[in-house]
């Protein structure tokens, strides 16, 4: 039997996807819907004072043929009157007590941290999340993102936290910062029990170009936004995996950023974390889409041999390195299967202008290019390119060389390869 | 037991797929280009509701299995239906990219990706349930009875299925077109859904001369009918025992199960205008007959056969005559047919006066429809209207205990309708049996 069920520093469910705080989990009823769904948690629509929201407050990234890949919004947190919210949650908590609850709090002083939290607890959720992340308008008031830029706030606020809290604390981080890694160390050392991110990315998602004004417009006005959804994965990986191998972190991870199917879901997981969250492609498709995620884990799981998701969390982290111990004597070179070339030659634009000038039209004059192997640096962007699955492929060549990296080169004098396409 | 195989060599093999299959990055081009509407009409169009959405994103991320899953969750049929539906007038006919006027989805080529690679894989999605004690005769063993048969073991009930042909499968395996699906593709779909266990095929019995009705009735705790149509209709015209003037069923059966020969076959009539008279058509011309000719009594715009189908034989060769019925065959040295004595009709189908000619052919096939099997149920004094079994909307008919579904019910439509009403006609036996007293 495969085993689903995941725990994010003592915040347990019976998958490990979560909705993310935002629109989709602002309401009893939404998050119920979610739950009915198969969603594993939710992490509440973030509280604090209630705030009046502008509109528009989203914005997408179009690119050709492919919509909204990237998406930013300026909205703040819950607009809802606290005691609905605190309502809702603990009948939600009452009606799911298998589901995980978290409760997302944003306010600005110790007091009103402890009173907020002592309500949070009281509804019998199962842990807070502290929004240290939120890129506009709350920074602007000294939360959110003000708060996470800053390791010393972060630090202590995550300790009156902690110390209010009789359920497990959550901060999650903004990736708004040169380096992620002493922000979760500050939570930390404030006592937190795990940490979630990425909160959004500060953005301008476009410009209208006749009104001259950026997007979202809000009358004839507009500002930064918050960017997500599936363009900001990479970003989101990165920082997940950032912490996930520092050894003196430690600390459970909720992953989240551009997570919209069950491989995204994956690779967080194998970076690091316990359970992965969502809000953009929920916001673009619906609860539903959770249904794929937890059958493809599960197949995932099974076809890989992991019996539970604890044997997977972090799998690829001791592959995630420096640069300074990566193999430089490893040579690969672009191969293309003459079978499945379609002859467009974007591989041959893309090297020509882009890259090194080895792939060259068929001197027998078929429409199938050729590589000259003793130029190609294989650096991948002729695969990148081509349309067709599998035509392109980079081709290990065994070249006699021991294997030999930067730091061995340096600290041993270890002998490298000679260089290709440098000349 | 359930079925006797299909001969390798047999005429229906000449043909392709009309549509042909996916491969994977098809598949996922395709399934990539599906919006994921919400609610969207392509499932309000489906008789079994397949959540259409749901199984194309899921190809769309690599999770076959879990798309065949959807699939099959509403229609277990799913792998015939993904080939022999006509997806133009359902799920694909009412994809939202048609308002767009944009090529709709290829929901049927999606549909056969993901319940091949689930057939080809072996994955198995549904158990049997726990053994009620109680036993289901279906009369039968077409697509209604099979996916009945099928829902009613989820429900853990016995089923003995009857079929009076050496195989099962219906015209799923004797009827459609072999551009769409062959026999043994039908048979393989048969061996799938027996695969749950527990249901019984007997074939070579034909209820009513074998067995009674009333005695299925006495044996079992419930009676599915899913008999279908009968035999061709005759038009009832002078010549028409004449040899090579036939039934197009009965020989679309012939070519799907064993060889038919059309040598010495220059010039065809199919006298009809519906999907079974264009199937006739385009098989014909698939077997290599020059010059098949449609005789149809209305216009092109009337026919009942689809549009998209009839375009199709029209590509590939055939030609029609409208507004023309047979009044009679002639033969020839031989004795055999040798032409088509035919009347021209007015636009409200009233012989024109004087108005007669004569098609040359050597091989006539008559699709005028399928006679009704009221005679069997007669027995059981069921309701039946023009021919049909009468039910209410779960299938139960005017008999407690006895249901039906498929062609039989609802006088001759769709794979996918026959499989819709087997298993809905499933949950009312199951809630019937669960209510009734033993
Ligand atoms: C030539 C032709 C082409 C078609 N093409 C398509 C197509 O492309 N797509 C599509 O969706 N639909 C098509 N159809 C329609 C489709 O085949 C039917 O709607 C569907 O098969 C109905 O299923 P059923 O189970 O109700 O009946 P059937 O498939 O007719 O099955 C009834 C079964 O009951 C058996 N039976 C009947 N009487 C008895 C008895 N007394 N005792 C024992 N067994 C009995 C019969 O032998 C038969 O096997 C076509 C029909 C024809 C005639
Ligand atoms: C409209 C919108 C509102 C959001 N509101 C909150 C919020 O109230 N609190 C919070 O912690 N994060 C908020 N977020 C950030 C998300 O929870 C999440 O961290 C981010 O969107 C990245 O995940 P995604 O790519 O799955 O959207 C919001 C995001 C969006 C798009
Ligand atoms: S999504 Fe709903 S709330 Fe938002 S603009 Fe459209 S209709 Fe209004």
């Amino acid at each position: 039997m495969t085993d689903l069920s995941s725990n994010t520093g003592g915040i347990r469910s019976p998958n490990p996807f979560w909705l993310a705080s935002a629109p989709p989990a602002n309401s009893g009823a939404q998050v119920q819907r979610a739950f009915d769904a198969g969603w594993g948690g939710a992490v509440w629509k973030t509280l604090g004072t209630p705030i009046q929201n502008v509109s528009s407050r989203f914005g997408a990234h179009h690119v050709t043929g492919a919509r909204h890949v990237g998406f930013n919004n300026i909205e703040l947190i819950t607009d809802r009157p606290l005691e609905v919210n605190f309502r809702e949650i603990e009948d939600t908590k009452k009606k799911y007590p298998k589901h995980a609850v978290i409760v997302s709090l944003m306010v600005e002083s110790r007091d009103e941290w402890r009173d907020i939290i002592k309500r949070s607890v009281d509804t019998g959720a199962d842990g807070l999340e502290l929004n240290f992340g939120c890129p506009h308008g709350m920074c602007e008031r000294g939360m959110g993102s003000a708060v996470g830029q800053e390791p010393k706030v972060n630090q202590e606020i995550t300790s009156w936290a902690v110390e209010y809290s009789t359920i497990p604390v959550l901060v999650k981080l903004t990736p708004n910062v040169a380096n992620i890694v002493p922000h979760g160390l500050a939570a930390k050392r404030g006592g937190a029990h795990g940490v979630s991110l990425i909160n959004t990315i500060k953005s301008i998602i476009g410009v209208d170009i006749d009104r001259f004004v950026p997007e979202p417009r809000v009358g004839g006005l507009s500002t930064n936004g918050g960017y997500c959804g599936q363009a900001v994965k990479p970003i989101a990986l990165h920082m997940v995996a950032s912490l996930a191998r520092e050894k003196e972190f430690g600390l459970p991870i909720s992953g989240i950023g551009g997570v919209a199917n069950w491989r995204d879901a994956v690779e967080f997981i194998l970076l690091g974390s316990s359970s992965v969250q969502v809000c953009t492609e929920v916001m673009l498709r619906g609860y539903r889409i959770v249904e794929d995620m937890i059958e493809g884990l599960e197949d995932y799981m099974r076809s890989h041999g992991f019996a539970t998701l604890d044997q997977m969390v972090g799998k690829a982290i001791p592959q995630f390195s420096e640069w300074g111990n990566l193999d430089l004597n490893y040579e690969t070179v672009a191969k293309i299967d003459a079978q499945k070339c379609i002859g467009c030659n974007k591989c041959m634009i893309a090297c020509d202008d882009g890259a090194h000038q080895c792939i060259h039209h068929d001197p027998a004059g078929s429409k199938v290019p050729v590589v000259d192997e003793a130029e190609c640096v294989g650096c991948n962007l002729c695969k990148i390119v081509c349309p067709v699955e599998g035509c392109i492929t980079m081709a290990e060549v065994p070249n006699g060389w021991a294997p030999a990296t930067w730091n061995d080169h340096v600290n041993q004098g270890l002998a490298l390869r000679p260089k290709k396409g440098a000349h | 037991m359930a079925t006797t195989p299909i001969d390798p060599d047999r005429s229906e093999t000449v043909f392709e797929d009309y549509k042909g299959s996916y491969s994977r990055d098809q598949a996922l081009a395709e399934a990539s280009r599906c919006l994921y509407c919400f609610d969207p009409p392509c499932v309000k169009a489906c008789p079994t509701e397949i959540d259409i959405p749901q199984f194309i994103r899921k190809i769309a991320t690599e999770n076959v299995r879990g798309s065949a899953r959807t699939i099959f969750a509403s229609n277990i049929l799913g792998m015939s239906c993904a080939r022999v539906c006509p997806v133009e007038k359902l799920c694909a006919g009412a994809c939202v990219f048609n308002d767009l006027h944009q090529a709709p989805i290829q929901i049927g080529k999606l549909q056969r990706y993901a319940t091949d690679t689930a057939y080809d894989a072996g994955w198995r999605f549904f158990d049997a349930g726990p053994d009620t004690g109680r036993s289901v005769a279906l009369v039968g063993g077409g697509p209604a009875s099979l996916a009945c048969a099928h829902e009613l073991r989820r429900h853990g009930h016995r089923c003995t299925v009857f079929e009076q042909r050496a195989v099962a499968g219906g015209l799923n395996v004797t009827g459609v077109a072999p551009y769409k699906m062959k026999a043994d593709r039908g048979a393989d779909e048969v061996a799938w859904v027996l695969g749950i266990g527990g249901i019984e095929v007997r074939t070579g019995v034909t209820v009513g001369v074998d067995v009674t009705l009333a005695e299925l009735a006495t044996d079992h705790d419930a009676v599915f009918l899913g008999i279908g149509l009968g035999a061709d209709s005759a038009l009832g015209v002078p010549g028409e025992s004449l040899p090579g003037v036939q039934g197009a069923v009965a020989f679309l059966e012939a070519m799907k199960l064993s060889k038919v020969s059309v040598a010495g076959v220059r010039r065809a009539v199919v006298v009809g205008g519906g999907n079974t008279a264009v199937d006739a058509v385009r098989a014909l011309r698939g077997l290599g007959v020059a010059d098949v000719t449609m005789l149809y009594r209305g216009d092109e715009a009337a026919m009942s056969g689809y549009a998209h189908e009839w375009a199709a034989a029209k590509v590939a060769g055939a030609r029609a005559e409208w507004r023309g019925v047979a009044t009679g065959f002639d033969a020839g040295a031989d004795g055999r047919v040798a032409a088509v004595r035919c009347q021209r009709l007015d636009a409200q189908r009233k012989p024109v006066d004087g108005d007669v000619f004569t098609l040359a052919a050597e091989l006539v096939l008559v699709a005028i429809g399928q006679a009704k099997l009221d005679a069997l149920v007669a027995p059981l004094g069921l309701d039946t209207k023009g021919g049909r079994i009468v039910t209410d909307a779960d299938g139960a008919t005017s008999r407690p205990g006895v249901f039906a579904g498929g062609d039989a019910r609802n006088g001759g439509k769709e794979v996918v309708n026959a499989a819709a009403e087997g298993k809905r006609a499933a949950t009312a036996i199951d809630a019937f049996l669960r209510g009734s007293a033993r």
